[in-house]
C-alpha cells in the first residue's frame, strides 16, 4: 500500500487516488498533421519504465487536483511529488544523498543496540564509501 | 468428488547446458509461452538448434503464479478462433507430450451481477456459439445446482442474476505444464538455458544477430520475445517501443480443505475468481493494482476487496485461512488482448501484452509465435494480433471477456 503526500492535504492513504498514466504527455501541437503511426503513439504508446517514472495521481476523494509524481516503479519508492505543468525534476542527486543518509541511519539504529559507541565510530568511516556507491544504484 | 493423487515430484527433466556461441533462433524468456514456443519450433519446423534464455529459474514468473483457468470463451471472431484452437490443444497435449499435468475440465462460470452484465453475457454466449465455443447461459438456480456453495440470495450487494457457463473449460497444474513442453523441447535438442539474463542485442543495421547476455554473447538469426511483464524493458534494448504497461497482479491461496469448490467461478464485476485446486487449496485471483509496477508484488487493498467479494459470494470461506498471497507482473494492452508477431527490428519477433490471462493461451501462443518466427510471416490465428492494428485502428476489444479489469 502506498501512502501518498498530496501536496494540499498531506500524507494519505493510496485508496484515496486515482492513478492516471505517465506524466508529460502533452497533446500534438498541430494533430491535423499526424500520420496514423503519429496518431498511435500519442493514443495507445506510453513509456513502461523499470525504475523511476514520472506519473499523474488524482486526490479523488480528497481535494480533487491532479499532481505529478515520480516513483521507483520496482521498490514503489516515492522519489518527489510536484505540481501540474511544472518539469520533471531532476532527483538523482539529491535522491543519491537522501539514500545515502537514509542507511546511514539505518545502519546505526540495527547496530546501536549493540554496540552504540562502534556504530557511532563506523557512521564516519562509512559515510565516503556510503555516498560512493549511492549514485551507481541510482543510475541503474 | 474426492481429493486427487497428484504425480510424483519428477526427477531432472532437462539438461542444464551451457550457453553455446550460436543458434539458429534464440527465445528470450523460460515461461510458458518461451517454452511452448521452442516446442512448436522444434515439432512443427524442425529448428532444433535453438535455446530458450530464462533470467531467473525455469517457469518462475507469470506461469509460477497464475490462477491456471483455461477458458476460450471470448467475444471476437479472432479471439474465439485462438483461445478455442489453445484449449484444442490443451485436451491432446497431455497425450502428445506424455505427461498427465491434470487438465482437469470441470466447467467455468462467469457471473453477471448488474443488468448490464446479464446483456453482455448473453451476448457473448450467442457470439460463442456462432464460433462453435461450447457456451451456454445459466439462470441462477442452474448456477447453485452446479456450484452449490454459491450465495444467490438477492440480498446480497451484488447478487447473481446468472452466469454463462462452459462446460470444456477448466485447470491444469502450471507447473507440471512447463516441465511437460521443457522436458519434449530438451528431448528434441532445444537448450533450456536458466540464469541467464539478457542485457542488449547486437544488431546489423535494423537486423538483430545477436543477443547479449551475462552468460556471454550469443549469436543468432532470429530472436523470440517471450517475457510477459518485462517485454517493454527488452523491446527498449532492441531499440523500439511495445503499447504495453505493466501492472502488478496479486492473487492467493488459502490452507487446504476437502473438495468444496466443483467448477471454477469467475465474477468480471466484483473481481475475484476462484477454484479449489487438486490438493484442496481455495486459489484465488484478484483485480490488477492501477498502478505501473515491475515489483510482484501489489497493495493490500486490492486484495481485501477481492476477499470481501469472496466472502459475500462464498459464505463458507468466511473462516477459511489465507496461506500465502503473491504478485506477478502483467503486460497489459489497451485492447485487453495480445500481441503476436513482427516487429519494426528485422528478424526479431514478439509475443506479449497476454496480460491478465496468459496461461490459458499458451499453446496457441507457442503455435502460432513458433511459425511466425520460423516462417517471418503470422500464421492465420495471430494475423489479427499484430503490433500494426494500434495504427489501423482494428482493436480486438476483449475488456467484458477478460474477466480481470484493467
Amino acid at each position: 500500500m502506498l501512502l501518498i503526500s498530496c501536496p494540499n492535504c498531506g500524507p494519505r492513504d493510496e485508496t484515496e487516488f486515482h492513478y492516471g498514466g505517465q506524466a508529460h504527455v502533452p497533446y500534438p501541437e498541430n494533430p491535423n498533421a499526424l500520420n496514423d503511426k503519429e496518431w498511435a503513439q500519442f493514443l495507445f504508446y506510453r513509456d513502461n519504465t523499470k525504475g523511476i517514472f514520472a506519473e499523474r495521481w488524482l486526490h479523488s476523494t480528497g481535494c480533487r487536483q491532479w499532481f505529478n509524481m515520480l516513483r521507483d516503479t520496482l521498490t514503489y519508492d516515492i522519489q518527489a511529488i510536484y505540481p501540474m505543468g511544472t518539469p520533471r525534476p531532476d532527483v538523482t542527486v539529491p535522491a543519491a544523498a537522501e539514500s545515502g543518509t537514509a542507511s546511514t541511519a539505518a545502519d546505526s539504529t540495527t547496530t546501536g543496540d549493540s554496540a552504540p559507541s562502534i556504530s557511532a565510530s563506523s557512521i564516519a568511516p562509512a559515510a565516503t564509501p556510503a555516498s560512493a556507491t549511492a549514485p551507481k544504484g541510482a543510475t541503474k | 468428488m474426492s481429493t486427487e493423487q497428484l504425480p510424483e515430484h519428477p526427477e531432472f527433466l532437462w539438461r542444464n547446458p551451457e550457453p553455446k556461441s550460436s543458434y539458429d533462433a534464440v527465445i528470450v524468456g523460460g515461461g510458458g509461452h518461451g517454452l511452448a514456443t521452442a516446442y512448436y519450433l522444434a515439432k512443427n519446423h524442425g529448428m532444433t538448434n535453438i535455446a530458450v534464455l530464462e533470467k531467473g529459474w525455469l517457469a518462475g514468473g507469470n506461469m509460477a503464479r497464475n490462477t491456471t483457468i483455461i477458458r476460450s470463451n471470448y467475444l471476437w471472431d479472432e479471439s474465439a478462433a485462438i483461445y478455442e484452437h489453445a484449449l484444442k490443444l490443451w485436451e491432446i497435449l497431455p497425450e502428445e507430450l506424455e505427461y498427465d499435468f491434470l487438465f482437469s475440465q470441470r466447467g467455468v462460470m462467469n457471473l453477471a451481477h448488474t443488468l448490464g452484465d446479464v446483456r453482455e453475457s448473453m451476448r457473448r454466449v450467442g457470439a460463442n456459439q456462432l464460433n462453435g465455443v461450447d457456451a451456454e447461459w445459466l439462470d441462477p438456480q442452474q448456477v447453485k445446482e452446479l456450484c452449490p456453495i454459491l450465495n444467490i440470495n438477492d440480498n446480497i450487494r451484488y447478487p447473481v442474476m446468472g452466469a454463462t457457463y462452459q462446460p470444456r473449460a477448466g485447470i491444469a497444474k502450471h507447473d507440471h505444464v512447463a516441465w511437460a513442453f521443457a522436458r519434449k523441447c530438451d528431448e528434441l535438442g532445444v537448450d533450456i538455458i536458466q540464469n541467464c539474463e539478457v542485457t542488449g542485442f547486437l544488431k546489423d543495421g535494423n537486423r538483430v544477430v545477436g543477443v547479449k547476455t551475462n552468460r556471454g554473447t550469443i549469436h543468432t538469426e532470429k530472436v523470440g520475445l517471450c517475457a510477459a511483464g518485462h517485454s517493454s524493458v527488452l523491446a527498449e534494448m532492441a531499440g523500439f517501443r511495445l503499447p504495453i504497461q505493466s501492472h502488478p497482479l496479486q492473487a492467493l491461496v488459502s490452507e487446504l480443505h476437502e473438495p468444496v469448490h466443483p467448477t471454477v467461478v469467475m465474477s468480471n464485476h466484483v473481481h475475484v475468481y476462484v477454484s479449489q485446486a487438486h490438493k484442496g487449496e481455495l486459489v484465488m485471483g484478484a483485480g490488477v493494482d492501477s498502478y505501473n509496477g515491475y515489483g510482484q508484488r501489489g497493495s493490500f487493498h486490492v486484495i481485501e476487496h477481492q476477499m470481501a467479494a469472496a466472502v459475500e459470494l462464498f459464505p463458507i470461506f468466511a473462516r477459511a485461512h489465507v496461506l500465502r498471497t503473491w504478485g506477478g507482473i502483467v503486460d497489459t494492452t489497451l485492447d485487453a488482448s495480445p500481441i503476436v508477431g513482427t516487429t519494426p527490428v528485422e528478424n526479431m519477433f514478439v509475443n506479449c501484452g497476454w496480460g491478465t490471462g496468459g496461461f490459458k493461451g499458451t499453446p496457441a501462443a507457442g503455435l502460432t509465435f513458433a511459425h511466425t518466427i520460423a516462417t517471418g510471416t503470422p500464421h492465420t490465428l495471430n494475423k489479427a494480433f499484430a503490433l500494426e492494428r494500434f495504427e489501423t485502428g482494428a482493436l480486438i476489444d476483449e475488456h467484458g471477456a477478460a474477466a480481470v479489469a484493467h
